[in-house]
């Protein structure tokens, strides 16, 4: 059957079972665009900016497992991808990106919107492709497929010129990819495993650090055997959280620069780390020669590259964690290691970090709680970075698997909103929380119109603290409190912004208003937003200084209640 | 390190597809790592529509081992191979320009004989040589030439292949005598 580019292109996209795609046309991209009425099956959500085309696709990949599609026009569409691009490529999201591009004849000569989109995303993509011929689209996108969500994930662009989606071609879709030199390494090497699960046997003082790798790989029965079978405590990384229950007895939370102390000071005494699809990002290693000396590690991913890569281990495993693990259960014996939990509890009585200060001001950590117990941990959260990420982090209860949706890697401030509306398409029976940041959520707000254009009921808190918050808590720290370009004299009034959309807008400025505002959002029908005007210069606790250790940790100055 | 004080070499194989932009995305992984590369050498290999790379990297093991990675990570990259403690045959071809005049020039073939190397055009103040071998003797006869005058070089980069197997220990005692990186047998 003869078809044209374009219609190459959606009937391939049908193939791999896309059901939606975000998306800003343009002149190089039109003739696509043009084709899309013939394919009733596949929702396009125009979004207000490409980078919201992009963070939505990532949101909703990471709430599905499915690779996200995004798509834009050739020159400013594709570079105001970027930003999306390498934020889904740091957290190895797939995803699958369509730019147009000038005519083939046009291609160098610095034609009108042309820019060397495959040049500029090469080292931010898992792959790309700039496609020449139309009979070559599906080829193309098959592969793009395939590499994006196989293997360690991420992100691939398939770059096709104006002329191409308009060319004619024998549309026949393949049935497998051939790629020599793609190979994903899935089953783990068995002797290493059987190493392993000697070192586990052998462990007084194990742990397990959960990576973003579990919940690519679905294993999340897996770890939870494991960790029971051999009581072994769980420690999520950032993008870790929700591969296993925050409200399990294991679970020890978050390690690193903001993360528990008690989780911290656990990685620190222990004598085996058994890391699990992570990749000892800085955040958490801090100074990597001074990092968890008294343990063993052994190291399991599916990218040989990262073993190795920052820390030195003894055991690595190259392969599928749901695979890996559940030979490694079958090797593990049954232990306790109550001395160890016991220790680790106490290590949480001595260093309760997760405390709130008990005060009557509005603390953006009691917002989190309230927020948690409202939605009784069933939410998905998105974030956007900076305090408001980290206090989302530590406060939230995550009971299930991918309702923790952040920008860990890039650290991409603005991720906040189109993120959560992607999460919102591809969950739409859960309720999604956008837990954004006064700042990051202007840069993207944009895609509030898109939210009540497309009915997709994202509720935000944003925690207004009219600063850079995380950047003003570095001055504070470390520049003598030179409060230098992180406060916002004049912040927008949000709750007339949100009327001005079309949303829901609530102003909460009182401690004692925040539940009920919460509940008010929830029951609105349609997207809404909280304004919470919060403790401007509250700080994320403890923390770690970059590049320091776990002797450098700085714990709340503040006098501490218990935890209720 | 070497006696220099530098970073010990590695030398690494690829064998790439031959597609636009394969270079591209080699190169632009070294730059991106901040990866060492000492010398790249691309060309067709003997199976239609792959190339070989041969990289010269500088680096301890554990950059070796992080470059090698890297380079398989990438989907264009079919098989990398680190020869560097293998017994290899590693050559690379250097044109150089010098300055000779009739009183130079007999002595600078003379050295240019010593070295198995041709003088492969000659002008009234200049000459050119062509050299091939590995790295080290490229480097010597380049020193030796200093005195005269070398106006301009060119260097392809080392290429290298693994010594067949099966020919015995004659060839790894060869290796050890073989200081211009040649066997008579090639």
């Amino acid at each position: 059957m003869k078809l044209n580019g374009s219609q190459i292109v959606c009937e391939s996209l049908i193939k791999e079972g896309v059901e939606v795609i975000f998306g800003l046309p343009g002149g190089a991209i039109l003739p696509l665009y043009q084709t899309l009425p013939e394919y009733p099956q596949l929702r396009h959500i125009l979004v207000r900016h490409e980078q919201g085309a992009a963070h939505a696709a990532d949101g909703y990949s990471r709430v599905t497992g499915k690779p996200g599609v995004a798509w834009a026009t050739s020159g400013p569409g594709a570079t105001n991808l970027v930003t999306g691009i390498a934020t889904a490529q740091m957290d190895s999201i797939p995803l699958v990106i369509i730019t147009g591009q000038v005519p083939r004849a046009a291609i160098g000569s610095d034609a009108f919107q042309e820019t060397d989109t495959t040049g500029i995303t090469l080292p931010i993509t898992k792959h790309n492709y700039l496609v020449m011929s139309a009979s070559d689209i599906p080829r193309a996108i098959k592969e793009a497929f395939h590499i994006a969500s196989t293997g360690r994930p991420g992100p691939v662009l398939v770059d096709i010129p104006k002329d191409v989606f308009q060319e004619e071609a024998e549309f026949r879709y393949p049935k497998t990819v051939d790629l020599p030199g793609y190979k994903p390494n899935l089953e783990g090497h068995a002797s290493q495993i059987k190493r392993a699960a000697k070192l586990i046997d052998q462990s007084q003082r194990p742990v397990i650090l959960a990576g973003h790798g579990i919940i690519f790989s679905g294993a999340y029965d897996e770890l939870r055997e494991l960790a029971e079978k051999a009581q072994i405590p769980v420690i999520t990384t950032l993008l870790g959280i929700s591969s296993f229950p925050d409200d399990h007895v294991l679970c020890v939370g978050m390690p690193g620069m903001h993360g528990m102390a008690y989780a911290s000071l656990a990685i620190e005494e222990a004598d085996l780390l058994i890391a699990l699809g992570m990749r000892f990002d800085d955040r958490i290693t801090g100074k990597p020669s001074a990092f968890a000396l008294n343990s063993r590690k052994i190291h399991v991913d599916i990218d040989p590259s990262e073993i190795g890569k920052n820390i030195k281990v003894d055991v690595p495993i190259v392969g599928d964690l749901k695979r890996v693990l559940r030979k490694l259960n079958q090797q593990v014996a049954p232990t306790t290691h109550l001395e160890w939990i016991q220790h680790i509890d106490e290590l949480k009585r001595e260093h309760p970090s997760m405390n709130i200060r008990d005060t009557d001001k509005l603390l953006p950590q009691y917002i989190i709680r309230q927020l948690s117990e409202a939605t009784g941990g069933k939410a998905i959260v998105v974030t956007g970075v900076g305090q408001h990420q980290m206090w989302a982090a530590q406060h939230y209860v995550f009971t299930e698997p991918r309702s923790f949706v952040t920008s860990g890697g890039s650290g991409s401030m603005g991720f906040e909103v189109p993120g959560a509306m992607g999460a919102q398409v591809g969950q739409p029976d859960r309720v999604v929380w956008s837990v954004a940041g006064d700042g990051g959520f202007q840069m993207t707000m944009a895609e509030l119109a898109t939210m009540v254009e497309n009915k997709i009921p994202v509720k935000f808190a944003i925690i207004n603290n009219k600063y850079l918050g995380m950047v003003r808590q570095w001055q504070e720290f470390f520049y003598d409190k030179s409060y230098v370009a992180t406060y916002y004299t004049h912040n927008p009034d949000f709750v007339k912004l949100a009327e001005a959309f079309g949303m829901l807008g609530i102003r909460v400025t009182d401690k004692t208003q925040v539940r009920s505002a919460i509940e008010r959002a929830m029951q609105y029908s349609g997207p809404a937003l909280i304004d919470f005007l919060v403790e401007e210069e509250e700080n994320v606790y403890p923390m770690i200084p970059a590049g320091q250790t776990i002797h450098d940790l700085i714990e709340e100055p503040a006098p501490r209640k218990a935890r209720t | 390190m070497n006696r220099n004080g530098a970073p010990p070499k590695h030398t690494i194989t690829a064998l790439v597809q031959d597609k636009p932009g394969v270079l591209n995305r080699v190169s632009s992984m070294f730059r991106r790592r901040g990866f060492n590369i000492a010398s790249l050498a691309v060309g067709r290999s003997e199976v239609p529509d792959l190339s070989r790379m041969t990289f010269v990297v500088e680096g301890d093991d554990r950059v070796v081992e992080q470059v090698t990675k890297h380079l398989h990570k990438l989907i264009d990259v079919i098989k990398v191979s680190d020869i560097s403690s293998e017994n290899i045959v590693s050559r690379e071809l250097a044109l150089m320009r010098v300055k000779a005049n009739v009183q130079t020039r007999s002595e600078i073939m003379q050295i240019v004989d010593i070295f198995r190397a041709n003088i492969v055009d000659v002008a009234a103040e200049s000459l050119i040589v062509e050299v091939s071998g590995d790295e080290d003797k490229v480097d010597s006869l380049q020193d030796l030439l200093k005195t005269f005058g070398v106006l301009e070089v060119m260097r392809t980069g080392t290429i290298a292949l693994n010594r067949g197997v099966g020919v015995g220990p004659t060839r790894q005692g060869e290796k050890a005598t073989d200081t211009w990186g040649e066997s008579s047998s090639i």
